[in-house]
């Protein structure tokens, strides 16, 4: 370890860093704007300058970047000299004549990195009279805004949009002072990732836009640690909350997951919870109509709907673990279905099984990262697990990052990296039923419905170990794709396969278990990421793991024929009309003796309720997610409840006579001792009773505005303010805010870091793992070795799409797929209308193009759609968007089949979508 | 007194084709350097102590000798010349390259084979039209006669040969700019190290040298280091094309030996003075070197003596101020050009060039004060070396600095007078 000198104190310091990491690794305050943690130095700023003394009798020394500076043994360096001081003053100075000095109207004040590093560099006196350059700013689309002129001209965002994600819509544009940072023209930004600008710019040229429609100041904002909602991965993120509206999403580092960056559908997708459709009160059917009524009256109601008949409980996997725990044992054991179809319950179950028993490793994000072959299996992650996909795109760096290595070219020296490796990168290959937007950065992309994509993945697996069950009919480019991938696999250090249920086919997962298995046979690196589709998905799995029957047909069947007209059912947090054909559905919404939903929505499945119960949402209660890396996560309430809103789980605990449970940690506890497999997940976070020197955790910064002053003009009496009896945190300014578990940190701020860099305060290392362990708990890895698992030896039959009817393959799309997020406005602009899919051969064999119309009749509905030429799909094959709100009635079991098709004139009226929603 | 750069070159002489060029000896070198290893090339030009033209001065031999060699080295290696010829004043690339192509192209030829670089460009200033013309030509000669592409005159060596336009930047000058720009990305330079002869275009070997250092370079081969040494005047080596431009009677570009005194480029080859005019003050080489005086008119023209003087010798073409050209305005002018072509990518040369535009602006109107004196005085040493990722912001305060130490009384008389005081 080498040590080196700073203002005059020895340190042992880590060689692999540059000088400006390891001074911030010592807790050092120095500037920077260029350097960014995750995409490393550029020396452009400048504003990162220190001196460095050649030796002990070297009084003048020379300035260098400390950004750009290697460690090197015995190095003497100071921050204090005053020669760098006054030439950081200096920068700030500079980079400041042309900035509007707009922070009282600025929404990046009070989380502004400049403001911040103006501060610590001393630049109080703007000496500077001349005109400043200004600039036109751009309509960027709905999530973020563009106000160039704040601009200090960093390079950060287009180095992180280029360079970390790899989209190209946002450029540098111009030179010298009057360099422009936009797109070619006005639009949306192109990128999934977008959102993230509005963390790396430093400044406030981009900001959040949904926020900017409620925007209040970033320190009156009210914050916990929470989940995202969106998908399986299970990104940390901090929701704000002020006088009872959700205000915004950011990034909550968590060195194991989401890093320093969230997906935009995660960061823009949480109005949903501010919606006009939230239930606010419950409900209770009159007649024909559903009518509100208090608490009392409600619980009441549910005692007469579910007495003396049996109580059918339908869990969500977009629900907690405890919520569905409660449903479990309200209804009892027997009684509880798991709110899937049949074909997807068996997907989740055997996407357990795999994880259960794997002898790879199961990827975190930062192992995805550090993989140097990939191969997706059937999944398009981009859509389906973003923020995975992200971490997919680093991992293709990584060969690069070696070659840099061999030249002595340090990690951290971007630039000079990325030149090194130009368009050179780690292995990636992409079987995937349609191409996606990943395909260009892969070695090889093929593109097959998922029977045949199991298949080659039960080729590779065998053709990497011969024990694996081998498939004999492959026509000579599958063999030669086999081939290349299976040695590429096998020659690589870290192999990484990643599929999942996106495809809706068993096989594909089983398939990426047997490559997976056989990689693990060889190598003890190797490793295995199943994607799931929602937030709890893997959780459910796991609760339902001892009746895996028990899914929504089997609830549907026994209500139908054994019970009918005398069960009670209760659903919690599920649209069973997004999970099975409105058909199936109506029939077991008739045969139930009464339906009592517990959600906070209204939504088709509500609309049949005789007693409808108002559920918080995420922001507003606490509860224990799984991840699809078996991570299982915390979240807490951002705010209160109000009115008769109350958590799933304490609703469900209210309507359980039998047991007494008033807090989440009871639940959690209970549900930790149900089975083996959930016993961890007591250690997600710290429990309600945890307390630091006496005192909660504030959820509000220091610097929050007095409760009273905010309605001040109408009355100054303070009401006290709410209580949080679930969770060591406080709905309250009082309490600690430094030294937090991380599982419990609601924000990140260091004094003098008020924006979001303040994490390098917090790390064990510079992009490392946060100092007290990174938020959740892994209840699965590695099986040991008695309890692995053997081959998985179906392989399915060669399918030739196009001999009986279309064969039908799920589109999955960031926005609009899926449930929460569609319904936030800015993610509702920016999804597609429902569509079909197809080549252009099939296209012009019906006699249609893009802009004609095609009628799509399936077993579970039919549908009128506009035809979208995608020349990526093999012929035979209709894609079709997976879980958009115009194609309601199509759910995942209907992608195993075919659908025919016929051309049709543009639909006049809506009605001509004859099942489900409609738009 | 030879001239070797020039010997193909005069008023009104159209360029050699292959046929007259070889006629005067062209081609000689290539097939000495070709007659022997590659190694046994690159050692002549080491001995023959050629410094690169480009500005530095850097000693062109030992740059080559940095290009990883070898069976296991990276391929392919890329040679670069330097065209870009944007420095204010400067116009010696140009006569080169228009006046005498084969000689650019031969010195490519060999200096490829000497560092084994298998593609070469020839980066030309976007308005060198006439320059990129003959080039075209003169290779399309070369392909036809085995002199470029596969096994070159049997020696089993092979190179391509392209001609590059710039898109009109100054920074395209900058080695590491020069190379982005070439790879199609933005002209902002590259921080080294890694040095671009370990990694440069593409992430290969690359050596990119000024358009006059490969003119030396054929000479050198068909006649020696020694010969070479000889050409220069005490230690330093060969000849150098120098110019003056400014008020003197007859400005040009003449090829002299290397360390020539100052003096008689001024008064010998630019004629003198201009009557009615005085120098005043000049810069030795381009618009982003120091000014000098009258005292130092005796000082020999090389790399350490103008060094030493304060300035640089830059690219030795001299710009002359008269006594009635007012200083702030000259320094303006440059400075107006530099804070156009920043490239934009750090802080104190992007925002600071302005900044000392405005002040400037202000001073020449009159509306100049004796604080704004004083922040523009700081200017100099915030742009320094070191301070700025590329060269171009220290180089671009040079003449400000040195003005303000030479004719400071000018910078104050426009405070006092509240004017220009030269009209
Ligand atoms: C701003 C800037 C502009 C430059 N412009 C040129 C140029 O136009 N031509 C040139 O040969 N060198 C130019 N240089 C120097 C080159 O970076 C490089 O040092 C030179 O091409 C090396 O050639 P040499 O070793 O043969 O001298 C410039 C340098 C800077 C910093
Ligand atoms: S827009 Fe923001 S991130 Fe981009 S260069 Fe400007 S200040 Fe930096
Ligand atoms: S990747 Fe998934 S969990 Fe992460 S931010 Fe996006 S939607 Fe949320
Ligand atoms: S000094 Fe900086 S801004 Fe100026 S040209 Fe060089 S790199 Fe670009
Ligand atoms: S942070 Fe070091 S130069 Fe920008």
């Amino acid at each position: 370890m080498p040590t080196i000198v700073i203002d005059g104190e020895p340190y042992d310091v880590d060689g692999d860093k540059n000088l400006l990491e390891t001074c911030l690794q010592l807790d050092k305050d120095l500037p920077y704007f260029c350097w960014h943690p995750a995409m490393g130095s550029v020396g452009s700023c400048r504003q990162c300058a220190v001196t460095q003394y050649q030796d002990e009798n070297d009084e003048r020394g020379r300035m260098v970047m400390s950004c750009m500076t290697p460690i090197t043994d015995g190095m003497i360096v100071s921050l204090k000299d005053e020669a760098t001081q006054e030439f950081r003053d200096s920068c700030i100075e500079t980079v400041m004549t042309n900035h509007p000095h707009d922070c009282p109207v600025c929404e990046e004040g009070g989380e502004c990195h400049l403001q911040d590093m103006t501060n610590m560099s001393g630049h109080t006196q703007r000496v500077y009279q001349g005109p400043k350059r200004t600039h036109r700013n751009q309509d960027l689309g709905p999530f973020i805004n563009h106000e160039m002129n704040r601009c200090i001209a960093c390079y950060r965002c287009v180095r992180y949009y280029q360079d970390y994600v790899g989209d190209t819509d946002l450029q540098a544009q111009g030179s010298g002072a009057k360099v422009f940072f936009g797109r070619h023209k006005d639009g949306a930004l192109e990128s999934e990732f977008s959102g993230n600008l509005v963390e790396v710019c430093p400044t406030g040229v981009f900001t959040d836009k949904t926020f900017s429609k409620h925007f209040v100041r970033k320190w009156d904002l009210q914050s916990a640690p929470s989940v995202c909602m969106h998908c399986a991965i299970g990104c940390n993120t901090s929701p704000g909350e002020r006088n009872g509206t959700l205000r915004r999403i950011v990034n909550r580092y968590n060195g194991d997951v989401n890093g320093y960056f969230l997906c935009d559908r995660g960061r823009f997708g949480y109005d949903f919870v501010n919606d006009q459709r939230r239930l606010a009160e419950p409900l209770v059917q009159q007649g024909d109509s559903l009518d509100s009524t208090d608490r009392d009256d409600a619980l009441a109601q549910y005692a007469n709907l579910s007495a003396d008949c049996e109580v059918i409980g339908i869990g969500s996997p977009r629900a907690s673990l405890e919520a569905n725990f409660a449903l479990q044992q309200l209804v009892g054991e027997d009684n509880f279905y798991s709110g899937l179809a049949s074909s997807e319950q068996a997907l989740h179950q055997t996407s357990l099984t795999v994880l259960e028993s794997t002898s790879a490793l199961i990827a975190s994000l930062r192992q995805v990262e550090q993989a140097d072959a990939v191969l997706v299996l059937g999944e398009d992650i981009l859509n389906t697990a973003p923020r995975l996909a992200l971490a997919v795109k680093q991992a293709t760096k990584n060969l690069g990052l070696n070659m840099a290595a061999d030249a002595r070219i340090p990690s951290w020296q971007a630039a000079a990296v990325k030149n090194l490796a130009q368009n050179q990168r780690s292995p990636l290959f992409m079987l995937t039923p349609a191409a996606t937007r990943m395909d260009s950065i892969a070695q090889s992309c093929h593109n097959d419905v998922p029977a045949n994509l199991a298949r080659l993945g039960m080729a590779i697996a065998n053709a990497i170990d011969g024990g694996a069950p081998g498939v004999n009919d492959l026509d000579d480019q599958e063999k030669e794709l086999v081939a290349v991938i299976a040695e590429t696999l096998k020659g690589a250090s870290k192999p990484l396969v990643i599929s999942g249920s996106g495809c809706f086919d068993v096989a594909v997962v089983q398939a990426a278990a047997n490559i997976s298995r056989a990689l693990a046979a060889e190598n003890d690196k190797a490793a295995i990421h199943l994607v799931l589709p929602e937030v709890n998905s893997l959780g459910l799995a796991m609760l339902c793991s001892k009746k895996p029957e028990a899914d929504l047909n089997a609830a549907m069947k026994r209500t139908v024929d054994q019970v009918n007209g005398q069960a009670a059912v209760v659903v919690l947090e599920n649209d069973l009309y997004r999970r099975a054909g409105k058909g199936l559905v109506d029939d077991f919404f008739d045969a139930a003796q009464s339906v009592v939903v517990i959600d906070s929505f209204h939504n088709d499945t509500t609309a049949r309720a005789q007693l409808a119960l108002p559920a918080a949402t995420f922001a507003e209660s606490e509860g224990t997610m799984v991840s699809s890396e078996a991570r299982a996560q915390r979240y807490f309430a951002v705010h209160n409840t109000e009115g008769y809103v109350a958590s799933s789980w304490k609703w469900l605990a209210e309507l359980n006579k039998s047991v007494s449970w008033t807090h989440l940690d009871q639940l959690t506890a209970a549900c930790a001792n149900s089975s083996p497999l959930l016993a961890g997940i007591t250690l997600a976070a710290p429990d309600r009773e945890f307390r630091l020197n006496d005192q909660k955790v504030a959820r509000q910064s220091h610097r929050y505005s007095g409760r009273g002053s905010a309605t001040a003009h109408i009355s100054v009496n303070e009401t006290r303010v709410a209580q949080d009896d679930e969770s060591a945190l406080a709905f309250s300014m009082e309490g600690r805010q430094s030294n937090l578990p991380p599982a419990l940190q609601p924000g990140i701020w260091s004094p003098g870091w008020n924006s979001n860099e303040a994490i390098n305060k917090f790390q064990d290392e510079i992009g490392g793992h946060l100092k007290g362990g990174d938020p959740g708990i892994r209840l699965l890895d590695k099986a040991t070795a008695g309890t692995q698992s053997g081959w998985f030896d179906s392989i399915p039959q060669k399918s030739m799409p196009g001999s009986q009817g279309y064969r039908l393959v799920p589109l999955h799309h960031i926005f609009g797929s899926e449930e929460f997020s569609s319904g936030s406005n800015a993610i509702a602009q920016r999804s597609p209308k429902p569509y079909a899919a197809l080549c252009a051969a099939d296209a012009s064999a019906l006699e249609v193009d893009q802009q004609g119309w095609l009628k799509v009749e399936l077993n579970s509905g039919q549908w009128t759609l506009s035809v979208a030429v995608d020349d990526s799909l093999p012929r035979g094959v209709l894609g079709l968007p997976s879980g958009l709100t115009g194609l309601g009635g199509l759910q995942g079991a209907a992608y195993g089949g075919s659908a025919s098709i016929s051309k049709t004139q543009s639909p006049v009226i809506a009605s001509d979508q004859t099942s489900g929603g409609g738009e | 007194m030879e001239t070797p750069l020039t010997q193909n070159i005069g008023p009104g002489k159209a360029p050699p084709n292959l046929a007259q060029y070889q006629a005067n000896g062209g081609y000689e070198g290539l097939r000495n350097a070709l007659n022997v290893s590659p190694e046994a090339a690159m050692d002549v030009v080491k001995e023959s102590n050629l410094s690169g033209r480009g500005g530095a001065g850097f000693p062109t031999g030992l740059k080559w000798s940095f290009v990883p060699s070898g069976e296991n080295s990276p391929t392919p290696k890329y040679l670069v010349a330097n065209g870009d010829e944007m420095e204010p004043g400067t116009f010696k690339d140009r006569l080169l390259v228009e006046g005498d192509p084969h000689q650019l192209i031969e010195g490519m030829i060999i200096s490829a084979y000497a560092i084994g670089a298998s593609v070469g460009f020839i980066f030309l200033r976007c308005e060198y039209v006439l320059a990129a013309e003959r080039c075209e030509k003169a290779i399309a000669e070369c392909l036809e006669n085995n002199l470029l592409g596969k096994d070159i005159l049997g020696s089993g060596f092979d190179f391509e040969l392209y001609v590059h336009g710039s898109a009109g930047r100054y920074i395209c000058g900058e080695e590491t700019a020069l190379i982005n720009s070439l790879e199609g990305r933005r002209a902002n330079p590259r921080a080294k190290p890694p040095f671009p002869q370990v990694s440069g275009l593409w992430g290969k070997p690359t050596v990119v040298n000024n358009v006059e250092t490969l003119c030396n370079v054929p000479h050198i081969l068909r006649n020696g280091a020694e010969w070479y040494q000889n050409l220069g005047i005490g230690a330093d080596s060969g000849t150098k094309l120098y110019g003056a431009s400014g008020r003197v009677k007859t400005p040009g570009t003449w090829e002299l030996p290397l360390g020539v005194p100052v003096r008689d480029l001024i008064e010998k080859h630019g004629g003198g003075m201009q009557d009615g005019y005085k120098m005043k003050g000049f810069l030795p080489g381009g618009g982003s070197t120091d000014f000098l005086t009258g005292e130092h008119l005796d000082l020999p023209m090389n790399y350490e003596s103008i060094g030493k003087a304060g300035s640089r010798m830059g690219t030795g073409q001299l710009i002359i101020m008269d006594d009635q050209v007012c200083p702030v305005g000259m320094v303006l002018n440059l400075i107006q050009f530099f804070a156009q072509e920043s490239c934009g990518w750090c802080t104190p040369c992007r925002d600071g060039l302005p900044q000392i535009q405005h002040l400037l602006e202000k001073l020449e109107r009159g509306e100049g004060s004796w604080e704004e004196l004083e922040t523009l005085a700081e200017f100099p040493r915030f742009l320094g070396p070191g301070n700025t990722f590329c060269a171009l912001a220290p180089g671009a305060v040079e003449p400000l600095q040195s003005a303000l130490k030479y004719f400071k009384d000018d910078f104050d008389n426009h405070i006092k007078q509240k004017c220009c005081p030269y009209g």
